[in-house]
């Protein structure tokens, strides 16, 4: 999509533009229908509708049992907190086993490393290279005293799937419970949470072209948790605060268009990554595809390394050329160390630094992805042309490969 | 978050490539933490009459070694080896606090250059220690120059 400056928009996985339909489902709540969902009077009644509508569209997308399995929160880092903290602690525990994949969004990493630092052991679970968790690591690493098992459903930065059922098995077998964050597959994937086994799942509105400022935590019925958010006990007292009614429907609205046009969607931005990842790969001389090997993966990302090149300057020059991508590169953190999901699929320092993640979406067509590798090709040559360790660094690569 | 000056550097470097019969060469940093820059220059009546660089590494190690080039020619060598990180940042209208390694980076490869000058001709080395080829070089921590 050509955004209001000019940019060609190719980092959807990061966040996405409102949809305007979904404007227009929310606008209502945030001007005439403003009331409280929490009041007795009409204009309260109107919003607790509204509110409890969204409810029960969502659970039936993911296929909940019950609408009271959604829980409408904050956004997806709140969700991600919420399932980490509340069923880890439920019932007063304080100390336990707890086991995350090693490339898990920081919003699950940030409260495992918190859990650890209260007294909880925590297990870093590494992905294989082919970017997939896979169920015989999970069992060899699962103990007697195993709380929670935290597996993403799809990777955000190199779009891999991991097995989520059978990984919610081998936690169910060790009597740990199973959650997952799904912000970057729900809607571009088909969500059955019952058929995938979770007790807890993570989704973020902006990530589907509703706002940002919303999210869901999907808890299964009976599953322990202590709130996190504590007040007026909304939300059946799972989370406290007034509920974002607005962010409520649109997120109902987002997700239900996702689902009307994810059989043409999901093909036409598989077909369009394939066309990206073919004429790239074809163009720029020695880039390669990141987690190329994976059983699964979503229609929309490519994560690739352009060797010899570092990936913020990448990212300066196509944003100067009129293009927003991302990078994983350590310049880009404001840290030393590149993207550790990148490194914990097992690629070199060196090679990470020089990743570009594309990640494409509702408004995205051919002919971006086209001038998109138009921009990038000069752009590869001026940064190796620059760069005093291209020749050793393409023998070294050629050496190993 | 870059200033204009930086981004005008990071697009159009100046002083880029290598001068093949070279008085002195200066190479720091390490690919490991993403930033490697070489210093090239030439050498006449101890003053930088030319100097060229290639890096690789983020926009302000470009921009930085770029800067660097620029107020070094013409310099003694004396003059050249006291450039500090923060005259490069001040040169370059500031740089994010998060960056400030990378004009370590352009100072330390004209240290290096002036010292392999210096040594090539039987000579002491001024240009004092070189902290950006460590991979666990930090950064974020002060080293008293600023």
């Amino acid at each position: 999509m050509i955004g209001m400056d000019g940019t060609t928009y190719l980092d959807y996985s990061a966040t996405t533009p409102v949809d305007p339909r979904v404007v227009e489902a929310m606008l209502p709540y945030l001007t005439e229908r403003f009331g409280n969902p929490n009041s007795l009077y009409r204009l309260g009644r109107e919003a607790h509708a509204a509110l409890e509508d969204a409810r029960e569209r969502v659970a039936r997308s993911i296929n909940a049992a019950a609408a009271s399995e959604v829980v409408f929160m904050g956004c997806g880092t709140e969700s991600d907190n919420a399932a980490i903290f509340g069923i880890t602690t439920a019932n007063g525990r304080d100390r336990g086993h707890v086991v995350v994949s090693a490339f898990e969004h920081h919003a699950v990493l940030e409260p495992a490393h918190a859990l650890a630092k209260r007294g909880f052991e925590v297990t870093e679970l590494k992905p294989r290279p082919d970017g997939t968790v896979y169920p015989e690591d999970l069992e060899a690493v699962m103990r007697d005293d195993t709380v929670l098992v935290s597996i993403m459903h799809g990777n955000n930065e190199i779009g891999t799937l991991q097995p989520i059922s059978e990984l919610a098995r081998v936690a169910h077998a060790r009597g740990a419970a199973f959650h997952s964050d799904a912000a970057q597959t729900l809607g571009k994937v088909d969500i059955d949470v019952q058929a995938l086994g979770v007790d807890a799942m993570s989704f973020s509105g902006h990530k589907i072209y509703a706002p940002k400022g919303v999210g869901v935590l999907y808890l299964k019925r009976g599953t322990p948790f202590a709130p996190q958010m504590l007040g007026g006990g909304q939300e059946a007292r799972r989370r406290s605060g007034t509920q974002n009614v607005a962010g409520a429907v649109a997120f109902a609205r987002a997700l239900e268009i996702m689902d009307e046009e994810r059989p043409t969607e999901a093909p036409r931005l598989a077909a369009l990554r394939d066309r990206l990842v073919e004429r790239l790969l074809a163009r720029v001389e020695h880039a390669r595809l990141n987690a190329a090997d994976a059983p699964e993966r979503l229609p929309h990302i490519a994560n690739f390394i352009i060797p010899g090149c570092e990936g913020e300057a990448m990212l300066l020059h196509l944003d100067a050329a009129g293009f927003a991508v991302s990078t994983g590169s350590a310049c880009s953190s404001g840290s030393l160390k590149p993207s550790h999901v990148l490194l914990s699929i097992g690629l070199p320092p060196e090679l990470a630094h020089g990743s570009l993640r594309v990640s494409l979406g509702r408004w995205s067509t051919e002919a971006d992805v086209d001038a998109f590798i138009d921009a990038l090709t000069p752009i590869v040559e001026k940064l190796r042309s620059m760069n005093p360790l291209y020749e050793k660094t393409i023998a070294a690569l050629e050496r190993g490969a | 978050m870059y200033s204009e000056k930086v981004m005008d550097h990071f697009a159009n470097p100046r002083n880029v490539g290598v001068i093949e019969d070279a008085d002195g060469v200066g190479e720091v940093g390490n690919p490991v933490c993403g930033d490697v820059m070489k210093i090239t220059i030439k050498v006449a009546e101890d003053r930088i009459e030319d100097i060229k660089f290639q890096t690789l590494g983020c926009g302000a190690a470009i921009a930085t070694s770029s800067i660097v080039t620029e107020m070094a020619k013409g310099m003694t060598l004396e003059e050249a080896v006291a450039i500090t990180k923060q005259q490069v940042a001040d040169e370059l209208g500031g740089l994010p606090p998060a960056k400030m390694h990378c004009s370590v980076l352009a100072t330390d490869g004209l240290k290096r250059a002036v010292d392999d000058y210096l040594v090539k001709h039987g000579r002491e080395p001024i240009g004092g220690p070189i902290v950006s080829d460590d991979p666990h070089f930090d950064p974020h921590e002060d080293d008293g120059e600023v």
